[in-house]
């Protein structure tokens, strides 16, 4: 301690003096550790992250291209169907079409069957909160003070059940996928459940609760853009109706961007397809329900594997190669400069 | 017609007539000044609440406070609505108000409502709870004073009883105790010291240790019992209140309508302490509020750093910035929707099923994304830029290094937000007094009847001191103090009243909150306050040996002389005897006993001797009589003539007989004088006689004085000022010993003649205009009135006596002689570098007295301009002065100070000193502590002309620019630093200019030429400033080079420069607070400087421009991950973030860790930046935030946020991905991203920041894995649940967060990489350096410094050359340029010393000798060149310039002795043309 007080303690005031702590930390004298950009750190560092990211990005790269995708655009394909969605007052009339397409190879694994929809800004800031996630929770809420303006309720005060512009906008087409095999058509099993987030499914929607379905939606009314109400979205499955229906589910997690896809179905690995997608040709029946003409948008069916770095989608791999490659040219020129630079006097590092 | 006009008249004698009787009534003579009833009304009119006053008193009194003080700014009631108000007195939260607000606007609304409030709740928050704690204990404290109790008389108990301070009224009567504090301003009336005097401490109002004494009201000192209060019937009227505390104007009337004058002599200020006083009584005058130490108290200012506006002016930049992307939003989402012929399903129509209009959404949208971006205005930043400047002063005031052991004081930072101010300074403006000297004074020489006496025995005392300074000082130091320390301790307990009262309190009652730093040393520290100006350096004079035999032989030698002789020894003697007799009565100290402290000393030999007693009557009764004499206007004319009749002849006479009788004089004295007074006749008695008389108590004197020398060096002296403390030390060696001092008289131990008493007639206080100060004696042997004046020699000369007298040639000539041969001794003195005083006396007639004590009266009881009329009447009796001598006093050099000045300079700094001395001494000093050298060339500017003042200047100017345009053609550098870079190398110059010319300087049109002139020079020294002209250069640099600058000093005439400067420093000297109050910061020493600039400083500054760059950076790269996102949502403002994140973003997760980067970055260590102080230009010329560098941070936080955006929106582009499981890897990869960029912009990474950096990371996770597990349903729907923790599952998350991480910092890595190899800048050298090992570091620096230096001298080198060959001269680096304005008129031979002796009679111009000094001046060389012009040359105006150019090298004797042929030769050329010329030899 500096702090040395010339003046012996004397009765009754022990005055502490005014010299401050001797502490590191007032001193500012932590020790610290300072990170030097020498020759050595710099270009381990620059070397390292070239290797780091080349080595992941081949793998990302092997990866992705294990993945085997098909995508139909049908939007254009089904044109009758399309002319008649364009005229809202034909929202009743039904209107079916088929898209034919050839497998050339197998594809193994999981299959997931996606619908795309390109143009459709469904990350517009009013649309993606409108929606009552008090109401998807089976809870009575007034939602007359949630964001589903205008689609909260009708004239006459029937609330919307669900309400708001997300559920009411929801993809409504049915894909259905048929094998040609031979002469004999197979309707591919594919499952409508278990497509969606678990927690989604058992959390974070709900149905109200009541004996049966439609007791708990009585006295609402379905959205306007709705052909049924939203006790009927799966007739077949008492899991899978109401709000927590999985391709209600799925619509309701809005995406990020214009172009998406959702899942729409998995094919159900059973007989012929246990190990997926046999080659060969394949018939998509479609019950041609959303118009995408009035935003010029399109729609797509999409059939695909997973890996675990995801989909089809290269760039990750692609970017990490191009950023180890970066980095370790980096790294190079560092070494070349600093080469050059030793031999002059000037560089102070010596 | 004629009516009106009668009407007017009689209107008019109406009011001449009341007037009149104003005039009256208000005093018994003739010439009161009551100047018009418009001033009454602004007096106060104070009369106790006592019987017939009562009425009057209710009415008057509920005017004014009373004591209780409120200093908190709100109440329990007002506190929100006020605090809110202030609060938004800010512009950053009236805009984030608007924010708020626009967010109600439901068709704009961006975040839900509530949320948008949070940032600004928190902040305002913050803010209100710091102001309310803060204001809470000012509360607090407000109550324990007001509820200190105190005697109050109460009317209905007739006696004192304990009050309340808060129940104290204007017009009560308090009776205080010793030790006891003063509750409010008081007019004094009562004390128990039998003089009426009582003294007070001030420390706690102005940190002034020494007593200072008050004196009774004329006319209640009398009274031998105490006052009663039910028997006062005056009423007092006095000034408004007001916060001078230095002044107190005011009168006493009677009920018989007499008045007495009041002034501030007669006041007890509030807060401060009674001492050595057993009771005293008082009114009171003014009560809390309205007294004047609350009045002064000012509460802390605030100033606006120089960083802080430019933080702002790129405020300005962020929000044009914010402005155009909210335009491309709204544009773009015009556009967008303008594709759409009808509704598409995701965009949600009106209620009424109807769409806006592109056009109005557009604008709609603009609102929208304001409150969507508006974090690029960081909310944050201000709070962060407040907490960081806390921490940094926190640690300023830790740091050790500004630790004074001696005075136990550390450094104060009074002014909160400019600490990084300090690292960008560029002017240095310096008192010298106290600030670059220790303001000790120490008595070094003296001239006596023109015969000097050098002292030498003390020089070398000196010189030793200097070796073994410390120890010595502290020991004395601690001797002195523990003495008082017991008595102190004693008064603690006295002060049981004031038991709860914390020092902190103690402080507020004086209403002096910023004194803090003294606070302890008021209280009870023993150190140099309290010893002030009794350090033993100071008070051990070794007498001159050959003044000690003169002095010792002026009785045995006068005494063999016959008595009519006026034989040069005895005349001599005479001098030496009322030279010394000047030195310890010409003053205002206060003489005390260490062991019992505080109690003055007060006729130390009563008792012992009887006679003493007999003379105590005599000079009672002639006291008395004296007092009736001045208390009537006109003086009878008997007294005065009583004592007329001696002759000059007779009182020398008598005075050489005492003189004469070493061991008897003292007794003889006291016997002769009753017989003088009495019957003139009988001062022809012979001398035996008053032998025979005395020789009784002659052994009794003996005993007594041997009784009073033995005691001797417990005499403690506190002076006000330290000349005076130095001089009455200095008198005191030569065993003239002052005694003791009261009111009335003056005891006197004189050697030879014992003690003397001296009555006290007046004192003429020293006061800045007159610059002297003067005592009214009545001599107690010739029984004259003698004045004895001491003063600055510039004006004392003046007042010499000059008319020859019949009779007196000879000693006219004598005088004369004297007079010339002091000058010369104070020119060499002045050169030395010491301080001078003349003194003088002048012996005046009582008549003379009687007319002017007349006068003097008059001008004591005005009220409205006494202090005019004081003056002039000081100046009436200060003439016709006889010089006595002079004394040179030594103030020595700071520790440190050299090294410090040299080490700023080599900062970058410019360092004026600024002094109220003579320009040999402050040019002197300014050698001794570097800011001159020897090497440099001086121009003295001195003219008395502002035309021949702009000729000089651009004469220089063109001088400079001709030898600097010839010495280095190629030398320009740019205009990177102009003050900088002119002043090249190889060329210094110093300005000396002096403050007659400081004021034509000054004026508009010399401003410019002026301000040029001194950035060509790199020193100025401006000697005898006006603490005004000292405020009006620190604001003419300030604004017309628009340049930083510091101001330092100690002295109440600093405060105003300091209070100027953008950085006032004071120093904790001697001299009181005034300028500690006024200052920024305060340190103990000038050498703390160098610290506090180059390092604190520096530091200061780079880590909080660091952190400004860092904030913009953060939000700018934040914000723009959502403006990228608009660009696919249809610019329809969504955020990819959960709002909750997205608020707490800033607010929680990244505000923690700049917080500490711009508290504890480090990026020098203090040593290196101790070393290297080239190292402070970097942030002297704000390299650290230069535009650049701004909007370089802006790009990379472009460029940041575009790769934080853009590879995850293409790593999931056409995926299933939602929206805010695509913002969640956005997030946490800008987390990461800020978070590391602060990590590459550190410079020193210690377990703080890893904790911080650490803990923010967790706790963001923590935060989203929380949040996304807990909020099934929140609205909005912006619903992250179960996002983190599905994410944290996920390979391709941490895939994308690392790349993203990666690619965005790779940039600003190899920035930092490359600048840390290729260009390394300063700083970054600076900081390799530490890594080295202390060896390597030594060499390193020395191999910096040496390169400095060889770049220096290769240039200068260089230049000389050049310059040498041109001129052909002799290979020595001398170059001496001198202006030469040369006529007809011969050349005038000037004096070695470069004084002008005569300038009376000089024409226009006259180049006058400059001369430079080092340190030792035998190797310095003195040339000078000297030469005259007729009027003619330059204008016609009659007044004169002189301006001496001057350089000197410091060479071998051999080389100057050649100078000198040189000059004889070269300088009588004459020449009709002003020309720049190099004189050779």
């Amino acid at each position: 301690m500096k702090n040395k007080t010339s003046f012996p303690p004397r009765e009754g005031e022990a005055r502490p003096s005014r010299c401050p702590d001797n502490s590191a930390f007032k001193q500012q004298k932590l020790p610290a550790w300072k990170p030097q950009l020498t020759i050595a750190t710099v270009l381990s560092s620059f070397f390292l992250t070239g290797a780091f990211c080349l080595s992941v990005g081949v793998c990302l790269i092997l990866s992705t291209n294990s993945v085997r995708e098909i995508q139909i655009d049908y939007s254009d394909k089904c044109s009758d169907c399309s002319k008649l969605r364009e005229n809202s007052s034909n929202w009743n009339k039904e209107c079916h079409c088929s898209v034919n397409f050839m497998l050339k190879e197998d594809i193994l694994g999981d299959v997931f069957m996606y619908y795309g929809l390109q143009n459709f800004y469904q990350n517009h800031r009013r649309y993606v909160i409108s929606r009552s996630d008090a109401q998807l929770l089976g809870r009575n809420v007034n939602i007359q003070k949630s964001y589903c303006a205008p689609f909260t309720t009708y004239r006459n005060g029937t609330p919307m059940a669900p309400c708001g512009a997300i559920a009411n906008s929801m993809f409504n087409d049915t894909i259905d996928l048929f094998y040609n095999l031979k002469s004999s058509v197979i309707q591919v099993p594919l499952l409508k459940t278990g497509n969606s987030w678990w927690t989604d499914k058992n959390v974070k929607f709900r149905n109200p609760k009541s004996y049966n379905l439609s007791s708990a939606f009585a006295g609402t009314a379905r959205p306007p853009y709705w052909q049924k109400p939203v006790y009927l979205l799966d007739e077949e499955d008492e899991r899978n109706n109401g709000y927590i229906n999985d391709n209600f589910i799925i619509w309701m997690r809005v995406s990020a961007f214009a172009t998406f896809r959702n899942l729409y179905r998995r094919v159900s690995r059973i007989r012929q397809f246990a190990d997926g997608l046999p080659a060969g040709n394949y018939t998509f029946h479609i019950s041609y329900n959303f118009p995408v003409t009035k935003f010029k948008g399109r729609k797509y069916v999409i059939l695909s594997t997973v890996v675990w770095s995801g989909g089809s989608n290269p760039f990750l791999g692609i970017a990490y190669v191009v950023s180890g490659t970066a980095a370790t040219l980096t790294g190079f020129v560092i070494t070349a400069i600093h080469l050059k630079l030793r031999k002059k006097k000037a560089y102070f590092q010596k | 017609m004629a009516d009106p006009i009668r009407w007017a008249r009689y209107r008019w004698q109406r009011l001449i007539s009341s007037e009149g009787r104003e005039g009256s009534s208000s005093s018994n003579s003739s010439n009161k000044c009551y100047q018009s009833s418009k001033t009454i009304g602004k007096h106060r009119i104070v009369i106790p609440c006592l019987g017939h006053f009562k009425e009057e008193y209710e009415k008057v009194s509920k005017l004014y406070m009373n004591n209780k003080i409120r200093t908190t700014k709100y109440t329990l009631l007002n506190f929100l609505p006020r605090n809110l108000f202030e609060q938004f007195h800010r512009v950053a939260n009236l805009y984030f108000l608007f924010l708020v607000v626009l967010n109600w606007v439901p068709l704009v609304e961006a975040f839900q409502k509530e949320i948008t409030m949070l940032p600004l709740v928190v902040v305002l928050t913050i803010i209100a709870v710091k102001d309310g704690l803060e204001d809470y204990s000012k509360y607090k404290m407000d109550k324990q004073i007001n509820n200190l109790l105190t005697k109050v008389y109460s009317r209905k108990e007739k006696k004192y009883i304990d009050e309340c301070w808060k129940n104290v009224n204007v017009g009560d009567f308090i009776r205080l105790s010793r030790n006891e504090i003063i509750p409010a301003d008081m007019v004094l009336l009562y004390s128990s010291d039998l003089d009426g005097i009582c003294y007070i401490e001030t420390a706690s109002l102005d940190g002034e240790t020494n007593l200072k004494q008050r004196q009774v009201v004329r006319g209640y000192s009398e009274q031998v019992s105490e006052i009663d209060p039910e028997k006062f019937s005056s009423r007092i009227e006095c000034e408004s209140p007001n916060n001078d505390l230095s002044c107190f104007r005011g009168f006493v009337e009677h009920s018989n309508k007499d008045r007495v004058g009041l002034s501030k002599e007669n006041l007890l200020l509030r807060g401060c302490t009674v001492r050595n006083t057993e009771a005293v009584v008082g009114i009171v005058v003014y009560a809390g509020h309205e007294t004047k130490a609350m009045l002064n108290n000012s509460g802390p200012h605030y100033k606006r750093s120089k960083l802080e506006r430019k933080v702002n002016t790129d405020i300005l930049w962020c929000v044009l910035l914010l402005i155009l992307m909210c335009l491309t939003g709204a544009i773009g989402h015009g556009i967008w929707l303008s594709r759409y012929s009808e509704i598409p399903f995701f965009n949600i129509p009106e209620p009424d099923g109807k769409l806006i209009p592109p056009i109005l959404a557009g604008f709609n949208m603009f609102w929208t994304m304001i409150i969507l971006l508006q974090v690029l205005i960081p909310i944050s930043l201000y709070v962060s830029i407040e907490i960081v400047k806390l921490g940094q002063i926190y640690l300023i005031q830790n740091d050790i290094d500004f630790y004074h052991e001696k005075t136990d004081s550390t450094i104060q930072c009074r002014a909160l937000n400019i600490a990084e101010d300090l690292g960008q300074i560029q002017y240095i403006f310096s008192d010298k007094t106290g600030t670059l000297t220790e303001n000790k004074m120490v008595f070094r020489r003296c001239s006596i009847a023109g015969q000097e006496y050098c002292h030498e025995e003390n020089a070398k005392r000196l010189e030793s001191y200097q070796e073994m300074d410390s120890e010595d000082e502290d020991s004395a130091d601690h001797q002195c103090g523990s003495s008082t320390h017991m008595s102190k301790w004693r008064g603690h307990n006295c002060r049981a009243v004031n038991e709860p009262l914390n020092r902190k309190s103690l402080n507020q009652l004086s209403g002096s909150y910023p004194a803090l730093g003294r606070e302890d040393g008021a209280g009870d520290g023993p150190h140099s306050g309290h010893v002030a100006f009794s350090s033993p350096i100071e008070t051990d004079v070794v007498p001159d040996a050959q003044l000690l035999e003169k002095f010792s032989q002026i009785s045995s030698h006068s005494y063999q002389q016959s008595e009519e002789a006026s034989s040069r020894l005895s005349l001599e003697a005479m001098y030496i005897t009322d030279f010394f007799l000047a030195l310890s009565i010409c003053n205002t100290v206060v003489v005390s006993v260490p062991n019992q402290p505080r109690h003055k000393m007060r006729l130390s030999s009563l008792g012992r001797m009887p006679i003493k007693s007999l003379e105590e009557i005599r000079q009672m009764f002639q006291r008395l009589s004296v007092r009736r004499l001045s208390s009537s206007p006109l003086p009878s004319v008997k007294e005065s003539s009583s004592e007329s009749p001696y002759s000059f002849v007779s009182k020398l006479s008598i005075f050489r007989m005492k003189l004469a009788s070493p061991a008897l004089d003292g007794a003889a004295q006291r016997a002769a004088e009753p017989h003088d007074t009495d019957s003139p006749e009988n001062s022809q008695v012979p001398q035996e006689l008053g032998t025979v008389n005395v020789a009784a108590s002659c052994e009794h004197n003996d005993a007594a004085s041997s009784i009073e020398v033995s005691p001797l060096p417990k005499l403690c002296y506190e002076a006000e000022s330290p000349d005076e403390a130095a001089l009455v030390h200095a008198a005191r060696a030569y065993k003239c010993i002052l005694q003791s001092r009261t009111p009335d008289q003056v005891t006197v131990d004189f050697a030879g003649l014992g003690s003397l008493t001296f009555q006290l007639l007046h004192i003429l206080p020293f006061d800045s205009v007159r610059k002297r100060m003067s005592v009214v004696v009545r001599h107690p042997v010739s029984n004259k009135v003698v004045v004895y004046t001491k003063g600055a020699d510039s004006v004392m000369m003046d007042l010499l006596r000059t008319a020859s007298q019949v009779g007196t040639n000879n000693s006219e000539m004598e005088q004369k002689k004297i007079k010339k041969r002091t000058q010369k001794h104070l020119d060499d003195y002045a050169r030395r570098g010491l301080r001078t005083l003349c003194i003088a006396k002048k012996v005046m007639s009582d008549a003379e007295y009687a007319e002017w004590l007349n006068h003097h009266f008059l001008a004591e009881t005005s009220i409205d301009n006494r202090e005019e009329l004081l003056l002039e009447s000081a100046i009436r009796l200060e003439t016709e002065l006889t010089l006595l001598g002079a004394t040179g006093i030594e103030d020595r050099l700071q520790e440190g100070v050299p090294d410090t000045i040299q080490a700023l300079r080599k900062a970058g700094i410019k360092i004026w000193m600024l002094t109220g001395d003579k320009r040999e001494t402050a040019v002197n000093i300014a050698y001794a502590c570097k800011l001159l050298e020897p090497d440099d060339r001086i121009f003295t500017l001195k003219s008395q002309s502002r035309d021949a003042c702009a000729l000089v200047m651009s004469k220089i100017l063109e001088g400079i620019q001709n030898t600097s345009a010839k010495k280095k053609p190629s030398q320009k550098l740019g205009n990177v630093s102009a003050s900088v870079s002119t002043q090249a190398p190889g060329f210094s110059a110093g300005l000396v200019i002096d403050g007659r010319t400081l004021e034509h300087v000054l004026h508009d049109s010399l401003q410019n030429i002026f301000l040029e002139l001194t950035e060509k020079c790199r020193a100025v020294v401006c000697c005898r400033a006006t603490p005004l002209q000292k405020s009006v250069l620190v604001r003419l640099v300030r604004n017309k080079l628009k340049a930083m600058t510091l101001a330092v000093g100690d002295g109440a005439n600093d405060v105003s420069m300091i209070q100027v400067a953008d950085t006032g420093v004071g120093i904790l000297g001697q001299e009181g607070m005034q300028a500690v109050m006024a200052s920024d910061f305060a340190v103990s020493q000038f050498r703390h400087l160098r610290k506090l600039l180059l390092v604190h400083g520096h530091w200061c500054y780079t880590r909080l421009t660091n952190m400004v760059l860092y904030f913009f950076y953060k939000n700018v790269a934040y914000v723009n991950l959502l403006f990228w996102y608009q660009f696919f949502c249809g610019f329809s403002g969504t955020s990819m973030t959960d709002y909750w994140i997205l608020i707490l973003f800033n607010l929680l997760f990244t505000s923690v860790p700049p917080i500490i980067y711009g508290v504890l970055d480090k990026d020098v260590s203090a040593e290196i930046l101790m070393q290297l102080p080239q190292l402070y230009m970097m942030s002297q010329k704000s390299v650290a935030y230069l535009p650049s560098t701004f909007w370089i941070t802006l790009l990379d936080a472009f460029y940041q946020s575009l790769v934080c955006f853009f590879v995850p929106y293409f790593t999931y582009y056409g995926s299933d991905i939602d929206i805010f499981s695509f913002g969640n890897p956005i997030n946490t990869a800008a987390l990461f991203i800020i978070l590391f960029h602060l990590l590459i912009e550190c410079k020193s990474v210690t377990w703080i920041h890893t904790v911080v950096t650490v803990g923010s990371i967790l706790f963001y996770f923590v935060f989203a894995l929380a949040f996304g597990a807990t909020c099934k349903s929140h609205n909005p729907p912006s619903n992250p649940y179960w996002i983190m923790e599905k994410h944290m599952t996920d390979p391709v998350f941490y895939l994308v967060c690392l790349l993203t991480t990666c690619v965005a910092l790779l940039p600003r890595y190899l920035l930092r990489v490359l600048q840390g190899t290729l260009f390394p800048s300063p700083v970054l050298r600076a900081k390799h350096l530490d890594r080295l090992t202390p060896e390597e570091q030594r060499e390193a620096i020395k191999r910096w410094k040496d390169d400095c230096i060889v770049n220096c001298r290769v240039d200068f080198q260089a230049t000389s050359g050049s310059s040498n060959s041109a001129t052909g001269a002799v290979p020595e680096e001398e170059s001496i340029a001198s202006v030469l304005p040369t006529s007809e008129t011969p050349f005038q031979a000037c004096s070695r010393d470069g004084l002008v002796e005569d300038t009376s009679f000089l024409p226009d111009i006259q180049d006058e000798s400059g001369h430079t000094n080092g340190l030792d001046s035998e190797k310095t060389v003195f040339l000078n060149s000297s030469n005259e012009t007729n009027s003619d040359t330059f204008g016609s105006n009659n007044s004169y310039a002189k301006v001496s150019v001057c350089a000197s090298e410091e060479g071998s004797s051999a080389v100057s002795l050649a100078h000198k042929a040189g000059l004889n030769s070269v300088l009588c050329e004459e020449n009709a043309l002003m020309y720049f010329t190099k004189l050779e030899c």
